[in-house]
């Protein structure tokens, strides 16, 4: 009986090494005569130990972290094969205290499983809940979401439920499920991860979506920058027409879904909805007027269920094992789980899933074990780079949708990037405007202009020139923008930059109290 | 535009053309298949398609991902987006700007390397990241970008740099 062994498949761990360390394991193996089988799972999500190597042992999976390929004689030597002692070893992996903190609902079998595996997805509890939706009407799926308390977990926080309905009572000859995995934002990588190492969740939950409303045909936008994840997508959609979950009969029900990936063209606008459908029908990523919405006239003009991968992803469990039992997770209104991605200046960064209320402290001291660099965290940005600046003196909020809301910040996509100390704010506020203006679709004027504008003032203000008149100008340009884009990238562009101007005035040679100092 | 090149296009074309919203899928097949699309190219696509050359142009100039000239053998993707940059990503695009003597959109003049600018690989608990003819890496040092410079500044017969140009 051979021995299984773990290397993950995912791309974070192959862009530090895993290929390599999966070949040298099974060479080492084979030169020792040890009968080894190697199994490519997904990533646990601890992804500063990765390559993290996991050996099956009868007392469970033992760890051992971050492997190179230098590391592998050592290992064989010490027993490893066998979850002997060493000292990259992290003991056994689900009893790891960063891991079995967390509540893992979407993420419950990342790393656990082979992500291309069906037969390991079903064995670990997949499916059941795309068996559960058959068996209901589609007013009972969509009332189901509605219970569960799920919001759009891309950003917009819109309740799912709602959503669903309303495609479910407009009537049309077609309608469509489209999943947004244009993951543009900084900072964040769990759709990534949903799609690499555990695809076969976002395509369950798309097909629930599509039997509950009706809809037959699913397309999932994905960023042209992620190669990986794409593979990964089309084995598994092809696996799953093969074992009948697409198709003509969706596990022999008589209903019918299909589901397609389209690739995005590295334009950061098409994570915006319209733009995202724009792209999808083939054209230019401008930003559609709303109303219409699109669960009312979407992709070609029809009825569109649109939501983010984590927000289909958590789909599944919902229906396996009921709406209260997920309802129950969270705090006010934000209820369930949440990814959330620690990245950036951070000693133990990755993806902890955790109900809504954990605080950053938690996240970046308890989790974090705090910066990289060893320095004094001074900054994180929370929601990818249209996300607000907070400062130190806010870690203890806890992190849901209304309480971010309150402090002139937002939770979005969960990602978070961690600062130290040697940041310079004002070039954060700089970037912020010169993405947007690298990014802006040129629809709306505010957008298009006064990023652009916003680059030069700031350099006004960095250099000494007319402080006091540019910050007047700046802060009367970032109310244009806010009131006056047509969606939130020009919206919300302004949010880490006045998060910064506010809470650092001094990185913009300012007094405390936010006036031009004399220059 | 070579003769081949021209029915290269043509095959992406017929294969694409009857898609929804065929066009993206269809220069994704052109630039997938010869690097780039040729600008000679747009005349055919737009015919297929029954739209304005001055459409079809304008959804290619739109996207950051499609070319309109052919790239170096390698092209190297330095991440600038926030999280690399809290790992110093902008001393590796100062490194590689020193290293190949270009600046990002450009190519070396033997034709080795482009450099091209991304916002986000998504590997942002590994940064600061790179992406080297579509393979990721990640924790990049100086000295592993020095290697992968060098590794691309090769011949493409004794190619260090895994992946094939996407």
């Amino acid at each position: 009986m051979s021995v299984r062994i773990f290397v993950p498949r995912d791309s974070s761990a192959v862009s530090v090494g895993a290929d390599a360390v999966a070949k040298a394991i099974a060479d080492e193996a084979t030169r020792r005569a040890i009968p080894v089988a190697v199994v490519r799972n997904g990533s646990r999500g601890m992804l500063w130990l990765e390559p993290l190597v996991e050996v099956e042992t009868p007392a469970g999976r033992v760890g051992y972290g971050p492997v190179t390929v230098a590391d592998i004689p050592q290992l064989f030597d010490a027993g490893f094969h066998r979850g002997a002692p060493h000292a990259l070893c992290i003991g056994p992996v689900d009893d790891y205290p960063w891991l079995a903190k967390q509540e893992r609902l979407c993420f419950a079998r990342a790393g656990v499983t082979d992500p291309l595996s069906w037969n390991e997805y079903v064995a670990h509890g997949g499916s059941r809940g795309l068996r559960a939706a058959l068996a209901m009407t589609g007013v009972d799926a969509v009332a189901a979401v509605t219970e569960s308390g799920l919001r759009g977990r891309g950003g917009a926080a819109f309740p799912t439920g709602i959503k669903w309905k309303t495609v479910l009572d407009t009537a049309a000859d077609q309608k469509y499920v489209v999943c947004n995995a244009d993951e543009g934002d900084s900072g964040t990588f769990s759709d990534r991860m949903v799609m690499e190492d555990d695809p076969f969740v976002l395509i369950e939950g798309m097909t629930i979506a599509g039997i509950a409303t009706g809809a037959t045909i699913g397309y999932i936008y994905l960023r042209s920058e992620y190669p990986y994840a794409e593979r990964a997508l089309m084995a598994a959609i092809e696996t799953a027409r093969s074992v009948g979950v697409l198709g003509d009969d969706v596990l022999g029900s008589g209903r019918r879904f299909e589901l397609h990936v389209r690739r995005g063209a590295g334009a950061y606008i098409c994570g915006e909805e319209t733009s995202l459908l724009e792209s999808l029908e083939g054209k230019r990523g401008m930003v559609r007027f709303k109303p219409p919405v699109p669960a009312i006239s979407g992709l070609f003009g029809k009825p569109t269920v649109l939501n983010n991968v984590i927000t289909f992803a958590s789909i599944p469990i919902i229906f396996d094992r009921g709406a209260a039992f997920y309802r129950d997770y969270g705090r006010g209104r934000s209820r369930g789980t949440l990814p959330i991605q620690l990245a950036g200046n951070i000693r133990q960064g990755g993806l902890v899933e955790k109900a809504f209320g954990v605080t950053l402290n938690e996240l970046l001291y308890d989790f974090g074990g705090g910066s990289a660099s060893g320095r004094p965290i001074r900054t994180v940005q929370v929601g990818g780079p249209l996300g607000a600046y907070i400062p130190e003196s806010q870690f203890d909020v806890p992190l849901d949708y209304e309480a971010y809301a309150s402090i002139g910040a937002m939770v979005g996509h969960g990602g978070i990037v961690v600062f130290d100390d040697t940041v310079d704010m004002a070039r954060m506020a700089r970037y912020a405007m010169e993405f947007c203006a690298i990014e802006s679709c040129g629809k709306c004027t505010p957008c298009r202009i006064g990023s652009t504008r916003g680059v030069e003032t700031i350099d006004r203000i960095i250099e000494g020139r007319e402080r006091g008149a540019q910050l007047a100008i700046l802060e009367d340009l970032c109310n244009t923008m806010l009131s006056g884009s047509l969606c939130a990238l020009g919206g919300m562009t302004p949010f880490p930059v006045l998060s910064a101007l506010k809470h650092f005035p001094q990185d913009f040679g300012l007094g405390p109290d936010g006036l031009a100092a004399a220059a | 535009m070579q003769e081949t090149q021209l029915q290269r296009v043509q095959e992406a074309v017929a294969r694409c053309r009857d898609l929804p919203g065929a066009l993206l899928p269809m220069l994704h097949a052109i630039q997938d298949d010869l690097g780039y699309v040729p600008p000679e190219a747009v005349p055919t696509i737009a015919k297929a398609l029954a739209l304005s050359r001055a459409e079809v142009h304008g959804v290619i100039s739109f996207y950051h991902h499609f070319r309109s000239a052919p790239p170096g053998r390698h092209v190297i993707q330095v991440c600038r987006a926030e999280a690399c940059q809290s790992m110093g990503a902008e001393r590796l695009v100062a490194r590689l700007r020193e290293r190949l003597g270009i600046d990002f959109h450009g190519t070396t003049p033997d034709g080795a390397v482009s450099l091209e600018a991304v916002y986000c690989l998504g590997n942002c608990a590994c940064a600061p990241a790179v992406m080297v003819d579509g393979a990721l890496r990640g924790r990049v040092t100086e000295a592993v970008l020095d290697e992968i410079v060098a590794a691309a500044a090769l011949d493409d017969e004794n190619d260090g740099v895994a992946g094939g140009a996407r």
